[in-house]
């Protein structure tokens, strides 16, 4: 089924066939990262704007591969470089960029509902690359292909995040998608960071919040790891050494969970702090699986909102075997 | 002279309702009669009130005219004819202008700017702390002088218990209402919206119901140290409420208010549009809940607006970064109509008082519909179907969540000291 998309601002309102298109949509994508010339011309004559309002070093080189990959121009707005400084409003800075006529824009922003603020006002697609401590749904997207790819279904999972969840826009990304797929998930950290009204933020989905991280990874198939974003709070911060104590993975640990059990983690990692190397650079972790998969799902969503194509199931360039096509069910 | 005849007189205050006349003269009201009984001179001007509700003028003892300071956003002039529309005949303005009317000098000053307004009576606040800074006390005494009718440091608490303490022995002495913006600044720090399973499904910082509660708790057992009149503005939760209604159960003098938004709309209601952005912030539906509950049974003593203008330049931007407040005159009437009276929750007559005769109350003044009061009413239709274009407001701004909802009934005429201020 065909799916349009005017803006990809959050996934929460999409449905479970929507993201299913998005992630085949992906495919295809996944497959030219492995090829030795990677550039198509998809996009060829098209401009992607950029506007990182909030620093990012990884999704935005991401989105601008993407771009690239798919022949595309892209025009950068950093938050050092920007005039929000000099007192620009997000609307005149936005606006500012629009008149130099790019086919999509692509913003984060730090403080949540920016973007769908912004496509209010705007004709262009607007693609939210993370939002303040909303959604993140390119991220949630590239962490459901990487599980698809590790353990065969994104459905009926145990999914347990650990860390920070009140302040991650992934987490709330991630619930929204797999919850969607029947996962059901176990939110564990520190009591103030894990409040209990998470458990009702996607109705239909199971969610429970626990505090011991030895009862939450029991039975896991996939462990979500949450960077501890300590640039975010202005809340008291937690000692680090209680953090570990209490809440770093660790191998023993990670023996909780399921045997074919995988570990995600949105990066940039702290070594030592939320997970020791050794499970950091062991064989269930997938952390760089999911930087290679985050190329292939920003240029299927770049293609399905710039390209202006939404008609079709799939690039036809790409020769998508129907067979392949059929994970939409999955 | 002024003849309203054929209305149906509703007045908290002597309990009547009943189709009566209303002869004005001058600034006083010369006479009140059964319909038609009425001998006005040959001269006087007939106001037909057929279908319509002839109540004591509207007093909003809680509004932001901003101005001095910050006239982009509002002016006495432009937020005093708003009232009129809303069928307020007097407002009591808070002092978190620029400067702060912590003084007689700025007091003055807006009483008169007030005056060549023309129209709605404007009674300040004076604030309670120089600079509204919480630090050394006002110079209250002055600002009475000058014509206060209560003190208040609002956009925040009065900010120590000790400070609050002293202000309320002081206030006492001086007979004047001590108005708490109740907040535990800190429980609230960085908070844009209510905390609960709406905040934190959209990502939006959240201050817990504690936050407002935890500081009524604070000044309600200071009013009963010092004895104070204590009005708490913008009541929104639930834990408040019954702060507030044990207050009163022990015979101290607590009141408090409630804002239309807060008893029609709740968290949930919350999107990325700043028009929802107000503080306190929209509660959980059980506080709305609580506060319908609390206005039907008479632990709420005044509907208040606290209309809060930000011009479209300060609060077209992200949520987190729109100043807290919307616009509140044009929709009080509508929004009370319509959630308290054709709901069934209250009488039209417990609608009226709280708009009348409650908030008269909390300033120690009369409000009341009979032959020697002064000529200010508020006259206004029940089911008239009308849809509130905020496009066409005389305020300076356009922060309101309730642009383009559909009523019934609205004011029809706007009357001070016997001149029709506003007519439909």
């Amino acid at each position: 089924m065909t799916h349009r998309f005017r803006d990809l601002l959050a996934l929460e309102p999409l449905t479970a066939d929507a993201l299913g298109f998005l992630l085949d949509q992906s495919k295809p994508f996944q497959e030219i990262q492995k090829h030795p010339l990677k550039k198509l011309a998809t996009l060829r004559g098209k401009t992607v704007a950029l506007a990182f309002f909030e620093t990012s070093t990884r999704t935005r080189i991401s989105f601008g591969t993407a771009a690239s990959r798919l022949g595309a121009d892209t025009m950068n707005l950093q938050a050092e470089a920007s005039s929000l400084k000099k007192g620009e409003t997000l609307l005149d800075t936005v606006f500012n960029l629009n008149a130099m006529k790019p086919d999509c824009l692509v913003m984060r922003h730090a403080a949540s509902g920016a973007p769908h603020y912004v496509a209010r006002h705007l004709d262009i697609p607007v693609v939210n690359a993370g939002d303040g401590t909303h959604e993140h749904p390119s991220q949630g997207l590239l962490d459901a292909l990487t599980i698809r790819d590790r353990l065969g279904t994104i459905k009926n999972l145990n999914v347990t995040i650990l860390g920070d969840i009140l302040h991650s826009r992934v987490a709330r990304s991630n619930i929204h998608l797999l919850g969607k797929f029947g996962c059901r998930f176990t939110l564990c950290g520190p009591a103030m960071w894990v409040p209990r009204e998470l458990e009702k933020i996607a109705p239909g989905t199971a969610i429970r919040c626990l505090y011991r991280i030895e009862e939450a990874l029991e039975g896991a198939d996939v462990i979500m790891m949450l960077r501890v974003q300590t640039e975010r709070l202005d809340d008291p911060p937690l000692s680090a050494n209680d953090y570990i104590l209490l809440y770093q993975l660790n191998a023993e640990r990670l023996g909780r969970a399921s045997r074919e059990a995988i570990v995600l983690h949105p990066g940039p990692i702290n070594r030592g702090i939320e997970i020791t190397p050794e499970v950091a650079d062991g064989p269930q972790s997938c952390v760089l699986e999911q930087v290679t998969n985050g190329v292939a799902v920003r240029m299927a969503i770049l293609y399905l909102l710039a390209s202006g194509a939404t008609e079709t199931d799939t690039h036809p360039a790409l020769q998508v075997k129907p067979k392949e096509s059929a994970n939409a069910s999955d | 002279m002024l003849l309203i005849k054929n209305g149906r007189v509703v007045d908290p205050a002597s309990k009547t309702d009943a189709a009566l006349d209303v002869l004005l003269d001058g600034e006083k009201i010369r006479e009140v009669g059964a319909a038609g009984k009425i001998s006005a001179p040959q001269d006087a001007e007939i106001f037909d009130a057929s279908g319509l509700i002839v109540a004591p003028g509207f007093i909003d003892i809680h509004v932001h005219l901003r101005e001095p300071g910050q006239e982009s956003s509002e002016t006495i002039e432009t937020g005093t004819r708003a009232a009129a529309r809303g069928g307020f005949t007097a407002v009591c303005c808070m002092p978190n202008t620029k400067p702060v009317n912590d003084n007689a000098s700025v007091t003055r000053f807006i009483l008169d700017r007030a005056k060549i307004a023309g129209g709605v009576r404007v009674w300040p606040m004076g604030a309670a702390s120089v600079g509204s800074k919480g630090e050394a006390i006002a110079e209250i005494a002055g600002m009475k002088e000058a014509g206060i009718v209560g003190v208040s440091d609002d956009g925040k608490p009065i900010a120590t218990a000790k400070l609050a303490r002293q202000v309320m022995d002081y206030c006492r002495s001086l007979d004047l209402p001590v108005i708490e913006h109740a907040e535990d600044v800190s429980l609230a720090a960085g908070a844009v919206m209510r905390e609960g399973v709406t905040s934190t499904r959209l990502g939006l910082r959240g201050m817990p119901a504690a936050a407002e509660s935890v500081c009524v708790a604070r000044d309600v057992q200071l009013a009963e140290l010092t004895g104070a009149r204590l009005h708490i503005a913008h009541l929104s939760a639930k834990a408040s409420l019954e702060q507030v209604r044990w207050a009163k159960s022990r015979g101290l003098r607590v009141t408090c208010e409630a804002t239309p938004h807060h008893f029609t709309l709740i968290d949930e209601d919350v999107e990325y549009d700043s028009r929802f952005k107000m503080n306190p912030p929209l509660a959980a539906r059980e506080d709305r809940e609580a506060l319908l509950a609390g206005l039907a049974d008479g632990t709420v003593d005044a509907i208040a607006t606290d209309h809060a203008p930000h011009e479209p330049a300060l609060k077209d931007v992200e949520f987190d970064r729109a100043p807290f407040g919307i616009l509140g005159f044009e929709t009080a009437l509508a929004l009370a109509l319509e959630q308290l009276v054709h709901s069934g929750r209250l009488s039209l007559m417990r609608m009226v008082e709280l708009f009348t005769s409650g908030p008269a109350r909390i300033l120690g003044i009369e409000s009341k519909i009979a032959a020697g009061q002064a000529a200010n009413l508020t006259i206004f239709s029940l089911d008239d179907s009308w849809t509130y274009d905020v496009k066409e407001s005389p305020s300076k701004s356009r922060n309101s969540p309730f642009d383009g909802r559909t009523f019934k009934g609205a004011p029809v005429a706007t009357i001070v000291a016997g001149r029709v201020i506003y007519q439909r």
